[in-house]
């Protein structure tokens, strides 16, 4: 049997963050990763460390993170390719450049700095741009990073940092005794007071084993990469509706997606779609028009956890003193999974942090069913 | 690299074109066989700055020797057969 | 009954030829213009040499295979020019890509996998220049296209295609600078009596090498390839013989290939399981004796389904039609099918033999240079590699993560044996502990643009 201060299940970004802010603290921390850490979303997604855009009530979180992604190197000692790029934000119609102007109007309300690149503007800078885009809204400290190597560094700095990262861990029993939690993953027995739910998608399974379940749905990103073609976009690009976003690496390969891909029922394979890889090749194409001479080398897709009303799960359990949920990230939550990390390390720490986290509340569902 | 013709070479001459400049080729020529044999050298160069590449499996499988084909897009040069006037363009 | 055979080569081809004869008419799809598959490679129109100047003594194979093909073509919903790039198993839909513009969907009930293989490397320094070629690659050029990769090229690997393109290119004219192998001849010898099992194929071995022993092509066993010199081209291989005595062979192109490697992205798309074959040292796809994978419906064959040669082929392209036809309660030929069955029996046997015959190095590969480019499309080193082992890499995949090897164009098909030589070695695991890099879709670059 390990016995731990706390244990978390799933070793994505949220997971390794919080291993690694709550060792810096000096607690025995355990982490179990099913697979690699990294396995899953937090290592296939398309990389966009982007604030722009979000609900406002999302935004405290996209701040705090965005604050620890400055200083990624330090906290890692590792280079995940952190590039505050710029964030992109096109308008495609009148009525999307209205929408650009209400959320950056609500944004600047948090202390953000969008900036609105009007018709001109945006054709003078972006050449390449097609006549469909109309104007841009600017977010210069948004950018992207390498999802590829994000949890491995965490976890490595976490491991560094005391922690104990177990992959090829899967849970497999869990279980509250009042005041411990039991859990049990290769046969091993792990106990702890602390239980961090950080288990991406198959959260949603771990906090109905808690008497909590939640709507959550499967969500697969569609995604594609180009070969490498001459560097020529600097900042990553996405679209009011959300059906496109984009980005060119210096390597030159042009990273894009849009669309859904699938899974089967036990989610053991996900794979892109074809007729979502159309789509979003058509409309980078007509964003891009020099895009048409490009090959696509590799599309793929990758598990995320999506709630009906785009929120996270984030915060304590409703049912299970001791326990905080942290999953479903609706697509959003490679950005935020620093700053959930160090938002978890704060509440078992300190019993409280500096983010409302009001909108996450695992209760918002209990309370919704209860109404029905 | 200069690919040598060697056998079975009694074919029709034709002319097409790569990055601008005529370049004699042969009727079942694929651009590969075309490209080499006129002493181009390379079909395309490696985007990582290691030089030229001139294709290495021949029979569309390791991707080294795509090239662009005036009007009809990216093409394998040793899959696509030469058509007299097309323009080849060298990436 | 929606049959779909993918592959027009020896074991495409005896394939539909099964599924013609019990009725069925299956769509057949090639990404090649006029099928025939590698050995039987066609050029394209407009050549005039006949089948025994392209096929030497496999020319009577070749002209039954074509004559086969050709008569099948117009019974089958032929698709040539068409690739493969996607298949979902799940809704049993493949995608194609016809001419490199035309997407396409296809729907089967059952699909035959007959994707064939391409060489095995190991990189060298110099292997990226101009002038260097796969080995097959060598003789498609000359084969499909009548030119050489050079004049006076060097020739290394191992493996009867070795011996075979070297002295196609002496009888085509050109001058073989070396050929030089990097097995042992006693290896070759221990290996070979277990060939008896295929004693014309065997004799035919032998006779290749001493016909280029008499035409005085310099052939040398058991070397060490070192490096390959030239600017923009190649002037020189550098090579260590059996003593430890480095040399440098002058040639102006260089063909590489230690045996082959199944084509096999579709059937990993398809959900097929993968095993490692210790004695082709290659991963193989799963299936039965008769081509059954053990995802219904889909069947493989020839050298896609693990490297067989091309009687296996033959004889495997006709055996999984039959266990299609079988499966799906269609009337099959039980006669043949047990026919069948003896004789794959034995050519296994005799292929198990010729691969420990031919073994590709590992050890070289493992110990290659920090500073040699392991994956030629990302141009990423061994040294790279090695990095990504030591930041925890456990397996391919993850070495793929950290260091971008086999995520370029040619999605690992050439890196993927010797960079999981050279993880392996760091990890100081087993080769098959460091498992295969996954596919991908697509199989092959597919164009953005759409063409409707
Ligand atoms: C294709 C794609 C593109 C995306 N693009 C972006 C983007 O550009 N920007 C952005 O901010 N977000 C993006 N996202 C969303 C983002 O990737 C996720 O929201 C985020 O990575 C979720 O992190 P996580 O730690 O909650 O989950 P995960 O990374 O999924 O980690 C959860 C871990 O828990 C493990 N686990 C589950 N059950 C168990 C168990 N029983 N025992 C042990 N371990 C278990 C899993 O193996 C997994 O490793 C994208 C997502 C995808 C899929
Ligand atoms: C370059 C090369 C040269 C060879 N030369 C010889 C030789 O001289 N002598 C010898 O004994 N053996 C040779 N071999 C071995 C040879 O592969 C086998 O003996 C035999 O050809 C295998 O037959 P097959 O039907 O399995 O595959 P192949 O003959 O390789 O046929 C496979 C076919 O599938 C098609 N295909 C593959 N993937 C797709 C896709 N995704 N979509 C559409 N079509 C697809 C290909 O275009 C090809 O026509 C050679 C192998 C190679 C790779
Ligand atoms: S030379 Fe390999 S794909 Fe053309």
């Amino acid at each position: 049997m390990v016995q731990a201060d706390v244990l978390i299940v799933g070793g994505g970004g949220a997971g390794c963050s919080a291993a690694l802010h709550l060792a810096q603290r000096g607690v025995r921390v355990v982490l179990l990763e099913r697979g690699l850490v990294g396995g899953q979303a937090t290592g296939v997604n398309y990389g966009g460390v982007r604030q722009q855009g979000r609900d406002p009530a999302g935004l405290p979180l996209a701040r705090k993170s965005r604050e620890i992604w400055s200083r990624i190197t330090e906290l890692t000692g590792a280079d995940v390719e952190f590039d505050p790029c710029g964030h992109l934000k096109l308008a495609r119609s009148e009525a999307d450049e209205a929408e650009l102007l209400r959320w950056n109007a609500l944004a600047e309300e948090y202390g953000l700095r969008p900036r609105m690149i009007g018709r001109n503007a945006i054709r003078e800078r972006h050449p390449y741009f097609s006549d469909v885009v109309v104007a841009g809204s600017l977010m210069e400290e948004d950018g992207s990073a390498n999802p590829r190597l994000l949890a491995p560094a965490l976890a490595r700095a976490a491991r560094a940092a005391g922690a104990e990262i177990r992959e090829h861990h899967a849970v497999t029993s869990l279980a509250h005794d009042g005041r411990q939690f039991e859990v049990v993953a290769k046969e091993t027995r792990f106990t702890a007071p602390w239980l961090l739910n950080c288990a991406g998608f198959w959260g949603g399974e771990i906090a109905a084993r808690f008497g909590e379940p939640v709507p959550i749905e499967k969500l697969h990103p569609n995604m594609l990469v180009t070969e490498p073609l001459p560097y020529f976009l600097r900042e990553s690009l996405g679209v009011v509706g959300g059906d496109l976003y984009l980005r060119q690496i210096p390597r030159g390969n042009v990273i894009f997606g849009g669309g859904r891909g699938e899974s089967d029922a036990g989610i053991t394979r996900t794979r892109p779609r074809p007729d979502a890889a159309f789509g979003a090749m058509r409309r980078a194409i007509a964003v891009i028009p020099r895009l048409a001479d490009a090959m696509v080398i590799r599309s793929w897709t990758g598990t995320d956890g999506e709630l009906p009303d785009h929120f996270p799960v984030l915060g304590p359990s409703a049912t299970t003193p001791g326990l905080l949920h942290a999953f479903g990230f609706c697509g959003e939550g490679f950005q935020t999974g620093p700053g959930v990390g160090a938002v978890l390390s704060d509440l078992v720490m300190d019993g409280a942090t500096d983010v409302p986290l009001g909108a996450f509340d695992i209760g918002r569902f209990t309370a919704a069913q209860i109404a029905v | 690299m200069t690919a040598t013709r060697l056998v079975d070479q009694d074919r029709p001459a034709l002319i097409f074109r790569v990055d601008g400049v005529e370049v004699p080729a042969k009727q079942g020529d694929t651009l590969l066989t075309a490209m080499l044999t006129a002493g181009l050298g390379h079909v395309r160069t490696s985007e990582f700055g290691d030089g030229g590449r001139a294709g290495f499996c021949w029979m569309g499988a390791c991707q080294d020797c795509w090239v662009v084909v005036a009007g009809q897009g990216v093409r394998r040069a040793c899959t696509t057969l030469v058509e007299p006037g097309i323009e080849v363009i060298r990436r | 009954m929606k049959a779909v055979v993918v592959g027009a080569g020896p074991a495409g081809i005896r394939a539909v030829e099964q599924l013609v004869r019990a009725g069925v008419t299956p769509i057949w799809i090639d990404e090649a213009p006029d099928g025939g598959g590698r050995i039987t490679q066609r050029p394209p129109a407009g050549f005039s040499r006949g089948a025994s100047a392209l096929y030497g003594a496999d020319s009577g194979r070749a002209r039954r295979l074509h004559a086969t093909l050709d008569a099948l073509k117009p019974r089958t919903d032929w698709r040539p020019d068409t690739l493969v790039w996607n298949i979902r198993p799940e809704d049993r839909v493949l995608h194609t890509l016809t001419n490199g513009a035309a997407q396409d969907e296809v729907q089967y009930d059952a699909l035959i996998l007959c994707t064939g293989a391409m060489d095995r490397v190991l990189p060298l320094p110099g292997w990226t220049l101009p002038g260097v070629t796969s080995l097959g690659g060598a003789q498609v050029a000359l084969k499909s296209q009548g030119v050489g990769v050079g004049a006076n090229p060097v020739l290394i690997g191992t493996g009867p295609l070795l011996w075979l393109t070297a002295l196609q290119y002496a009888k085509a004219g050109a001058k073989p600078a070396a050929v030089l192998d990097t097995t042992d001849l006693l290896t070759k010898a221990r290996f070979g009596a277990g060939m008896l099992w295929n004693l014309p194929t065997l004799l035919r071995g032998m006779g290749l090498y001493a016909q280029l022993k008499l035409r005085g092509v310099k052939l040398y066993e058991d070397i060490t390839p070192l490096a390959i010199e030239g600017v923009n081209g190649v002037t020189a291989v550098h090579w260590r013989d059996a003593a430890w005595k480095e040399h440098v062979t002058p040639c102006d192109a260089v063909a590489m290939g230690w045996g082959l490697k199944p084509e096999a992205q579709l059937a990993d798309l398809a959900g097929v399981p993968f095993d490692y074959d210790g004695t082709q040292q290659n991963w193989v796809p799963r299936k039965d004796a008769a081509g059954r994978s053990p995802v219904a419906g889909v069947y493989l064959a020839g050298d896609g389904a693990g490297i067989g040669g091309v009687d296996v082929a033959e004889l495997g392209g006709a055996r999984a039609a039959l266990a299609l036809l079988a499966d799906a309660h269609l009337p099959s030929d039980m006669a043949l099918t047990h026919h069948l069955d003896g004789r794959l029996r034995t050519e296994r046997r005799f292929r198990a033999a010729l691969e420990q015959a031919f073994p590709y190095p590992a050890r070289l590969a493992a110990r290659m240079d920090d500073s040699t480019s392991v994956c030629r499309c990302e141009v990423i080193t061994a040294g790279e590699l090695r990095r990504a082992a030591a930041a925890d890499a456990p397996e391919m995949n993850r070495a793929k993560a950290f260091s971008r090897v086999g995520m370029g164009r040619c999605q690992g098909r050439l890196c993927g044996t010797p960079a999981a030589a050279v993880l392996a070695r760091e990890l100081q695991v087993e080769v098959p502990e460091v498992g295969r890099l996954r596919g991908q879709p697509p199989v092959k670059p597919v164009p953005l643009q759409q063409v409707d």
